[in-house]
């Protein structure tokens, strides 16, 4: 019973990090159709700037947190249009050969700047220790990631299904070319989206780096985990994403606990056998 | 991508045989025993050259061919050079024989795989191949009674080629034997590529859905493809453990078929020298990068991807075509155009 919690608990806040890294990840590929393998690196960027405010101005967690969010979403933007707007509409293989590029570029930027070591983010003082509930006790840190995780697919799914901006998303990711005949900026929407992504995968990053600690080599260690969560869910839904966070952290955490030795190989499983049963996806329309 | 595609595709209509025959391996041939003489002290290094090479280019049959968007070709490599391995310890030390049990190894994990993973497309196509190279990888690092895990498969030992040949401890006969294995793949692919079958495969890399129309059952044109692919990466891992005599797990390791990639694109998928010249200018590039600080290494080889993929579409032999086309003596080369 004991053990069933622990792997719920871990297994849950973990899904949950995997969400809010990759959902910007999912929405840019329903949207624009492009493979951005350098997401991970927004998350990484994140990370390494938090901590890097943290030391050097001193400023509180939460500060933090917000500014390099805030700072991401602004790189995000010039990153968008100069270098993968170039690849819209090419094939997949170049928008990945140009993202992996990225990627490397920005994992060695992080060593230059970082070093190969491990650089810890310090959480809060009132988000350590455990807390009672009922007969049990579950460690804080993994109560505020779920609880963050919720607020943010809350939000989304509000701004998706009930704004005008969201009617404007769906309708892009239904068909652009009409949707951009009908008078919708595609290329802004684009642009917003892209940032948008980025400033959650900082987020992401920053609150998961107790348990996707930030090293300089993040963006490609955790690059295929990303994109399994995507294409299980299937791209451009933010159900779909969810879901399949929620499935692959579980499995893979359940798999660690009962299973150590195999605990990779049954995330790859797990992603083989959706993928192979439903190509598209767990919530995915057909490709 | 498409338009290199298409003027292959007109140039293969219109067949134009080399003047010498074989002068693409001739050319081969020449450089590598040049290279032979010149560099007598790195054989191991440009050995390794040959081998990655022979990789590279039977992902170019797959990916610049017929465009098939593999992430994870060391699944055939990895299970190719622990199967000449395996067969040279358990089985016999002849190193032919041992390059066969190879290359036929990572043809059936290609055939297997490939029945399965060609139903799905796009980028559920590249993630389902990283996932089968993945779980190759922890297999071989499970099984460690069979492979040896995390140490790798070690006691590996050859005979003499042809009864003849004995290995050395300069790398002279592993050098020479890699670049003999290389010439006579990099035959029989050329003659794939630019036969009727080769040209069926640009056909569906450049638009499928046409092929489709036109009566070509583009799976299995592609499974086929895709197991000679394999059977050719199996080869190459097969020569790596005969050679280095031992098998490290990275050889099913992502990052092993991520390097190809890049090396292939920077190099130029269209052609097969392409995969040739990538795997050259990559692998020194890297061996001095490297011995300076690894991770700046990382600085230049993300530029060079993203100058190739926004600049150079056609990697650098495409420069090389650009520049041989303006030369005087341009009708020398024309024939070897796919090869």
């Amino acid at each position: 019973m004991n053990m069933l919690l622990s792997i719920l608990v871990d297994g849950v806040s973990y899904g949950m990090i995997l969400f809010i890294i990759s959902i910007g990840l999912s929405i840019t590929m329903g949207l624009m159709r492009v493979v951005n393998m350098a997401h991970g690196g927004f998350a990484m960027l994140g990370g390494f700037m938090a901590a890097a405010i943290m030391a050097w101005a001193g400023t509180r967690f939460e500060a933090a947190l917000a500014a390099a969010s805030v700072a991401v979403a602004l790189i995000s933007v010039p990153i968008e249009r100069l270098l993968v707007r170039q690849v819209y509409g090419r094939h997949v293989l170049d928008q990945a050969l140009l993202s992996i590029g990225l990627i490397y570029i920005i994992v060695a930027g992080a060593n230059l700047l970082f070093g190969a070591s491990i650089t810890t983010l310090q959480i809060p003082h009132y988000l350590t220790g455990w807390v009672a509930i009922g007969n049990h006790t579950i460690p804080k840190y993994r109560l505020f990631v779920t609880v963050a995780g919720l607020i943010i697919v809350a939000l989304l799914w509000v701004a998706i299904e009930r704004t005008s901006f969201g009617v404007r998303i769906r309708a892009a990711v239904d068909n652009s070319a009409i949707a951009q005949t009908v008078g919708i900026n595609t290329s802004q929407l684009y642009a917003i989206a892209f940032a948008v992504g980025a400033a959650l995968a900082a987020l992401g990053g920053i609150i998961g780096a107790q348990i996707m600690p930030m090293e300089s080599t993040y963006a490609l260690k955790y690059l295929v985990l990303m994109l399994a969560v995507v294409t299980v869910g299937g791209m451009g839904t933010v159900t779909g994403t969810f879901a399949a966070a929620l499935l692959l952290g579980l499995a893979n955490t359940a798999a660690i606990y009962l299973v150590p030795s195999m605990a990779s190989v049954a995330f790859y499983i797990a992603m083989f056998l959706v993928l192979t049963l439903r190509p598209q996806g767990l919530f995915g329309r057909s490709l | 991508m498409a338009a290199v595609g298409l003027e292959n595709a007109t140039a293969a209509a219109r067949p134009q045989r080399p003047a010498i025959p074989f002068l693409p391996e001739v050319m081969l041939a020449a450089l590598g025993i040049g290279a032979f003489f010149a560099f007598p002290n790195d054989l191991a290094f440009l050995a390794r050259i040959l081998i990655t090479g022979l990789f590279v280019l039977s992902l170019s049959l797959v990916l610049g061919q017929a465009g098939i968007p593999t992430l994870g070709h060391s699944a055939s490599m990895g299970t190719g050079a622990y199967a000449a391995g395996l067969f040279a310890i358990h089985v016999s030390q002849d190193p032919l024989a041992g390059l066969l049990a190879g290359g036929l190894a990572g043809g059936v994990i290609a055939v297997v795989t490939g029945a399965l993973l060609l139903r799905t497309a796009h980028l559920t196509f590249v993630m389902l191949t990283i996932a089968v190279a993945q779980i190759l990888y922890e297999i071989a690092n499970q099984a460690a009674w069979l492979t040896g895990g995390d140490n790798g498969l070690s006691g590996i030992s050859v005979d003499p080629i042809l009864g003849v040949f004995g290995f050395d401890l300069y790398s002279r006969t592993s050098y020479l034997y890699a670049l003999a294995v290389l010439m006579v793949s990099y035959f029989i692919l050329r003659t794939i590529v630019d036969s009727p079958f080769g040209l069926t495969s640009r056909g569906i890399h450049s638009d499928p859905e046409r092929m489709r129309a036109l009566g070509c059952n583009t799976y299995r044109h592609l499974l086929i493809v895709f197991t000679i692919g394999g059977l050719f990466a199996g080869l190459a891992g097969a020569l790596s453990a005969q050679v280095a005599q031992v098998v490290g797990l990275a050889s099913l390791s992502f990052g092993t078929s991520g390097d190809a990639l890049v090396m292939l694109i920077v190099g130029g998928s269209a052609r097969l020298p392409g995969a040739l010249v990538g795997t050259v200018v990559f692998m020194i590039v890297e061996h001095v990068a490297a011995t300076v600080n690894p991770y700046h290494w990382l600085f230049i080889i993300g530029g060079l991807l993203i100058v190739t993929v926004l600049v150079l579409p056609g990697g650098l032999i495409s420069v090389v075509d650009w520049v041989s086309a303006r030369m005087p003596w341009r009708t020398f080369g024309r024939g070897a155009r796919h090869g």
